[in-house]
């Protein structure tokens, strides 16, 4: 068994806001019709919770799913999780029309904590980040600066971003620059 | 900057998170086709000043294409649309007529 390690193992920056890339993460991605009652049942057994709804995300301590696309759910799991989340889901799908797929090893995942870190996500994506606008329980697919990524709340002081493993480098730079000291906003 | 509405997954997008796809609505000629059809297919494109219709991508985001009428000349947005239909759809076509009467596009009107 090869010892399995994140992009940046853990690697953290201080700014205004705090930095930290989250380690392993166990993510599965899901497609298939949102709305058959195979796929409703087998995202409740997995996770706990039914299918969200349109760029909704439902987090536990352990768990969660988030709305990528009209046919596509994220699955956040313990990251030594994934292999038997993955074949649970095929079990229960069989017959079906659908595809899981344990991409836990193709992202990274970064927290940005802090009152400001609002600000810092602000600065890279083309998103409205007032409260009003982006709230708890939504996920937002978007680019920071020229990397993919989606991002979400834990809670009112932490957005935690996925993005490709391949660019943990650039979009660690990236938040890092963004939560310089003395380049708050003051926005949010 | 232009914003269009991804009727995929409800986003206001700015032009920075899509991707643009062309002309919208243009019939694929194929095997037996005529040349004259395949020209026309292949090569002939609208190039209006005025109403236009564009398939996008929201590429960073949700990932699916859709539908856009737009005005090329104010950047004015008519409407978004599903990417599943051959014409843009009636409440398009009438939201076009109330701000551009007597409007038409290839064989559309
Ligand atoms: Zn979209």
């Amino acid at each position: 068994m090869s010892n399995a390690v994140s992009a940046l193992q853990g690697e953290a920056h201080t700014g205004f806001a705090t930095i930290t890339e989250q380690g392993l993460r166990g993510m599965i991605t899901l497609r298939g019709d949102l709305s058959a009652a195979p796929m409703k049942k087998a995202v409740k057994a997995l996770t706990g919770s039914g299918v969200p709804q349109m760029r909704g995300c439902v987090l536990s301590d352990s768990h969660g799913v988030a709305w990528m696309s009209p046919d596509e759910l994220l699955i956040l799991c313990p990251y030594t999780h994934a292999e038997a989340a993955v074949a649970e889901l095929s079990k229960a799908l069989a017959g079906q029309h659908f595809l899981a797929a344990n991409m836990s090893d193709a992202r990274a995942v970064f927290a940005i904590t802090g009152s400001a870190a609002r600000q810092v996500v602000a600065k890279l994506a083309p998103v409205d980040m007032a409260q009003s606008a982006f709230s708890e329980g939504e996920i937002r697919r978007t680019r920071l600066a020229q990397a993919p990524a989606a991002f979400w709340l834990r809670d009112a002081e932490m957005i935690e971003v996925m993005c490709f493993r391949s660019q943990a480098e650039y979009v660690f730079e990236l938040l890092k620059r963004a939560a310089q000291p003395g380049s708050e906003t003051g926005l949010f | 900057m232009l914003v269009l509405t991804c009727p995929c997954c409800g986003v206001e997008a700015d032009e920075t998170e899509l991707a643009a796809g062309g002309q919208a609505h243009i019939k694929r000629e194929t095997v037996g086709a005529s040349d004259d059809a395949f020209e026309e297919y292949m090569f002939m494109r609208e190039n209006p000043k005025g109403v236009h219709f564009e398939r996008w991508r929201h590429a960073n985001g949700c990932g699916k294409w859709f539908h856009a009428a737009r005005c090329t000349m104010t950047l004015e947005v008519f409407g978004t649309y599903t990417a599943q239909t051959y014409e843009p759809p009636a409440d398009i076509r009438a939201a076009i007529t109330a701000k551009r009467p007597g409007w038409s596009w290839g064989r559309f009107s």
